[in-house]
């Protein structure tokens, strides 16, 4: 084990925050898709509970006035909410810039064209495999043909495309013919993000996990379409924190810069923070989102890096990781306020080494758990 | 043989999906994009909204040069547009 780069002590005492730049509003935990490695809750919040379309625009007006300028209408599947262009129309009209994240089933012409009229300015679509079929096991339903159709209607309609793979051991080697298909469909952005343990897809962690060869591979492709594609479109490589041995900047730092809500209006520093303990996350059904940002317990207390443990705070990495996922260090040590055990400097970095030697080990990763029912 | 037709003004707009807005919380000019803001300095916000698609480059620069008399625009203004237009911001 190598000692942790060392920078100066840590400020004694966290800075006010700053505004936040960007809102996630998960309008339903519905979804026509099953995909095994979704990161949404294994308990998903049910329709009767949701926020209703008078409470999101007042959600959208709140954060606009807070600072906000960006939200990525997400789930489950916005496009499950009937009052989804009304929705739109709110977040337009609090001056945020409105981006769909979407499976694509269910964007018809129709609805496409209700949604950009209300305001809507990108879409980012999710694909799981080049190969129809491929995909249709990762996600657990038929589901290609629509984003096929989803992805020409949005370049028809002029949006700017996005498209997000999440990666795993069932799609890295076919990293190529994801690239292809995303320049295929026109996309503008590709999104290769390797998958993040949280929520369902905790459970299914033995066979999402790659082999550490299996990564690399993929890494080097990936790099090699980047240059080959010079920026256009751009593509992004979102790392494997596991396998890389590195913790991620999870959300650019806890209550910096995004805000996420949840179906019931429950307000979280990120989407997998209702799983920490303790924490009495706030509701927008009884508080002001100013009064969440910068008074509520769960958005300060792993804000800035005065709670860092060691050895996170004599390390210089604390301004670029600060110490990883707080989510990933409570799922694999019980304790959200240790390290991220992702960290090559982690004290309990050998719990995530033996789960990678298992994964590396098993000849034949075991099927996917899929998700019953609706929530 | 007819002469090569001269090729046509460039007339500078945001590229599709791009917004150009004014942040009150933050007293910034900001450009908005799918994945990303882009927080502006000093004039470059006034640079951009002449960016409509109607005015080519010299008639941007004419405007500023009205407004800012003594500035350096000529020069600065035309380098700042094509820096845009290869980051994609602008067409």
């Amino acid at each position: 084990m190598t000692a942790p780069p060392e920078a100066p002590a840590p400020h004694p005492s966290p800075a006010p925050p700053g505004p936040p730049w960007a809102l996630l509003a998960e309008l339903t935990h519905a979804c026509p898709l099953r995909c095994g490695y979704c990161s949404n809750p294994v308990e998903l919040i049910g329709r009767s509970a949701e926020l209703s379309t008078d409470q999101w625009s007042d959600v959208f007006r709140q954060a606009g006035a807070l600072g906000v300028v960006h939200t990525h209408l997400s789930g489950g599947e916005p496009l499950l909410r009937r009052d989804l262009p009304a929705l739109v129309a709110a977040a337009d009209g609090a001056g945020l810039y409105t981006q769909l994240v979407t499976s694509g089933v269910g964007l018809g012409e129709r609805r496409l064209a209700e949604l950009t009229g209300a305001g809507l300015r990108s879409v980012q679509l999710s694909v799981q495999h080049a190969d129809p079929a491929a995909a249709e096991h990762i996600a657990g339903a038929r589901s290609f043909a629509a984003k096929e159709r989803a992805a020409r209607l949005v370049r028809e309609a002029g949006l700017p495309l996005g498209l997000n793979a999440v990666l795993h051991r069932g799609n890295l080697d076919d990293l190529d013919a994801l690239v292809r298909l995303a320049l295929d469909w026109g996309a503008d952005r590709i999104e290769l993000a390797n998958t993040q343990y949280h929520g369902w897809a905790a459970r299914n962690r033995a066979a999402l996990l790659p082999t550490p060869a299996q990564v690399e591979r993929a890494r080097a492709r990936a790099t090699r379409w980047r240059e080959r594609l010079g920026g256009t479109p751009e593509l992004v490589w979102v790392a494997p924190d596991l396998v890389d041995a590195t913790a991620k900047p999870c959300m650019g730092g806890w209550g910096a810069v995004s805000l996420t809500v949840a179906p019931d209006g429950t307000v979280l520093p990120c989407p997998a923070a209702g799983t920490l303990p303790g924490l009495d996350p706030p509701n927008v059904r009884d508080r002001q989102l100013a009064w969440i940002w910068q008074e509520s317990e769960i958005f300060g207390v792993f804000r800035g890096d005065s709670w860092l443990p060691e050895p996170c705070r004599g390390c210089a990495l604390r301004t670029v990781d600060h110490g990883g996922c707080r989510c990933q260090a409570y799922a694999l040590t019980g304790d959200a306020a240790r390290t991220d055990p992702a960290c090559r400097h982690a004290p309990e970095r050998p719990l995530v080494d033996v789960l990678l030697l298992d994964a590396a080990r098993a000849p034949h990763p075991p099927g996917y758990a899929y998700r019953e029912g609706g929530p | 043989m007819t002469p090569m037709p001269a090729a046509a003004p460039w007339r500078p707009a945001l590229a599709r999906g791009v917004v150009l807005r004014h942040d009150p919380v933050r007293g910034a000019d900001l450009l908005l994009l799918p994945e990303r803001v882009v927080v502006l300095e000093g004039g470059a916000g006034g640079v951009l909204r002449l960016c409509d698609g109607v005015r080519d480059v010299p008639a941007v620069v004419a405007e500023l040069a009205v407004r800012h008399p003594g500035a350096p625009v000529a020069t600065e203004v035309p380098a700042f547009l094509h820096r845009l237009r290869k980051e994609g911001w602008l067409r």
